[in-house]
This record gives C-alpha cells, structure tokens and sequence, in this order.
C-alpha cells in the first residue's frame, strides 16, 4: 500500500434508531429490561448501534470497494461509548465512518498482524456527538483460529 | 428493580454470574436477523465446514450484547457510558457461557459519578471468549 489509509472517511449515512428493532435486538440478545420495550421512546440497547451497517452501502465505509482478504480478517476488539445515556427510538442520527489507526503488531507463531481501527461517529440533528463505536480488525497472515471471524 | 447507587457498590464487588443456557444456531441467527450481519459462517454447516471449521461458531456480538444485558440488568439501561469487548477464543454451539463482572473502581468525572467494571464470558471449558470493560453512570 503506497499511503496509509488513516483519516480516510466514508460518506455520512443516516441511521433511524426503530423501536421495533431495538425490541428485535433486546431480545436476541436476551434481555427483558422494560426500558428497551416499553413506551414510545424506549433506550437502546448498549451494543445496538451494530445494525448501523442496516443503513450503510459501500460508500459509507472507508475502504469503499477496495478489495480485503476477509478469510484473514477477524473481528478483535468493538467498543461503544456514549456522551449521554445511548439513543433512544425515534433519534434520527448521521453516522460517520473513518480509519483511525493502522499498525502492526508481530504474531504468536510468527508473520505480522495489521490492526486497523475505524471509528463511527453518530451525531443528532444539532451536530452534537452522542455516540461512538470504534471496531478492531485484525488481519492475519494465516487464517483466524481465535476472535469472531466475521 | 431497585436502581443500585453509587454509594452502595465497593470496590471488589462482583455481581452474580449469569449462566446461560447452551447456544444454538436457532440463537445466532435470532441475533444475525436483529443486527444485519448475515455472514454464513454462524448457521450455515457446509459454509462453515468449507473454509475448513467443524460446523458454524457463534457469532461473538451475540455474546457480547449478552454481557451488556447482564450489566445492564444489574447497574441500569440508562447508565452506561463504556462498553467494550476483546474477542478471544471462539464459542461453539452447545457453549454454556457464564457472564462475570467486577467493580475494579470508583471514581469522579466532569460532576458524573462513575464506576469502572471488568467483564469476562467464559466457556464451560475455563477458556475466555470474551473479556469487556465498561464504565457505569450512578447517582
């Protein structure tokens, strides 16, 4: 790769924080709290902002249609953290997708791993930042035998 | 539910470990339906079986949004401010994970009074899928 691809920005997309997929997605991930399922206006759940990639196409990520070896590419790390209590149904936010960090680090069995971090910033209609989700991909140079490989 | 206070969680403290039943596949694709993330590799076997694993594997943000779920239902949905998680060995079906969490401290910040928590999902085998962090809001 001739330059680094830190600071790359995807196009802004909007996400609409849905009630009933927040109830969908409370209760997969087997919660019965009543403040993800009741009233209008429920809170999301803390790792909800994962089904933004419901409203994202290639042009909201980073990498746009660059080509990845994803048999060599394991999910490491995913952090969520919030200025506020998470968002709730009804907020309407615009995410931003960007490549924070690329390094590298050596393997246990020898052979480098390149760690990329891409954070997305959600933000409300006012432009005030109420959410932030930053993903750790690890890229292997044989396949992943440990992480969640997807 | 009682809302826990900050005053009354010291340093040390761990919460009661949540034991969850065996995973399915029924499970990862309730949670791959719910969040987007329809890759094969988590319910399809011959999928799986082809790029070389012995059957599909969990799908490692179920867990995680499990381990969110156990702090959220001890310390409130409102509360967090940090969520984190590092995947380590994967979780298969019939997995019986347990959720764990810590107080590791207590402290101050911008008037928020906060906790620091550590977490872990373990496999019934003593080996780690998941190790997390969070930081927790209470008044």
């Amino acid at each position: 790769m001739s330059s680094s691809p830190e600071g790359r920005e995807g196009a802004p997309f909007q996400m609409v924080v849905e009630r009933g997929k927040i109830r969908e997605f409370a209760r997969a991930t087997k919660s019965a709290n009543p403040d993800y399922l009741e009233g209008d206006h429920p809170l999301s759940p803390v790792t909800f902002l994962s089904v933004a990639g419901f409203w994202q196409d290639e042009t909201n990520s980073p990498w746009g249609d660059e080509p990845r070896n994803y048999e060599r590419i394991l999910h490491g790390e995913q952090e969520f953290v919030f200025f506020g209590e998470p968002p709730r149904a009804g907020a309407i936010l615009t995410g931003v997708s960007r490549i924070d960090r690329v390094y590298e680090k050596a393997g246990r069995r020898g052979g480098a791993m390149n760690f990329t971090e891409t954070v997305t910033e959600f933000r409300d209609p006012t432009g005030k930042l109420v959410a932030e989700s930053r993903t750790t991909v690890i890229e292997t140079g044989q396949a992943p035998a440990s992480g969640d490989a997807s | 539910m009682t809302a826990v206070r900050w005053d009354g969680l010291e340093v040390g403290t761990s919460h009661t470990p949540f034991i969850d039943q065996p995973l399915t596949i029924t499970d990862f694709v309730r949670y791959q339906g719910a969040s987007g993330d329809m890759n094969p590799i988590h319910h399809d076997s011959e999928f799986a079986k082809g790029a070389g694993f012995p059957s599909p594997f969990a799908v490692g943000m179920l867990q995680a949004g499990v381990l969110a779920t156990y702090v959220t239902d001890w310390l409130g949905a409102a509360s967090v401010r940090v969520f984190k998680v590092q995947f380590r060995e994967q979780a298969w079906p019939g997995d019986v994970i347990t959720y764990e969490g810590t107080v590791v401290a207590k402290r101050e910040a911008e008037g928020e009074r906060l906790v620091d928590l550590e977490l872990s999902a373990t496999r019934q085998t003593g080996g780690t899928h998941l190790k997390g962090w969070a930081t927790v809001h209470l008044d």
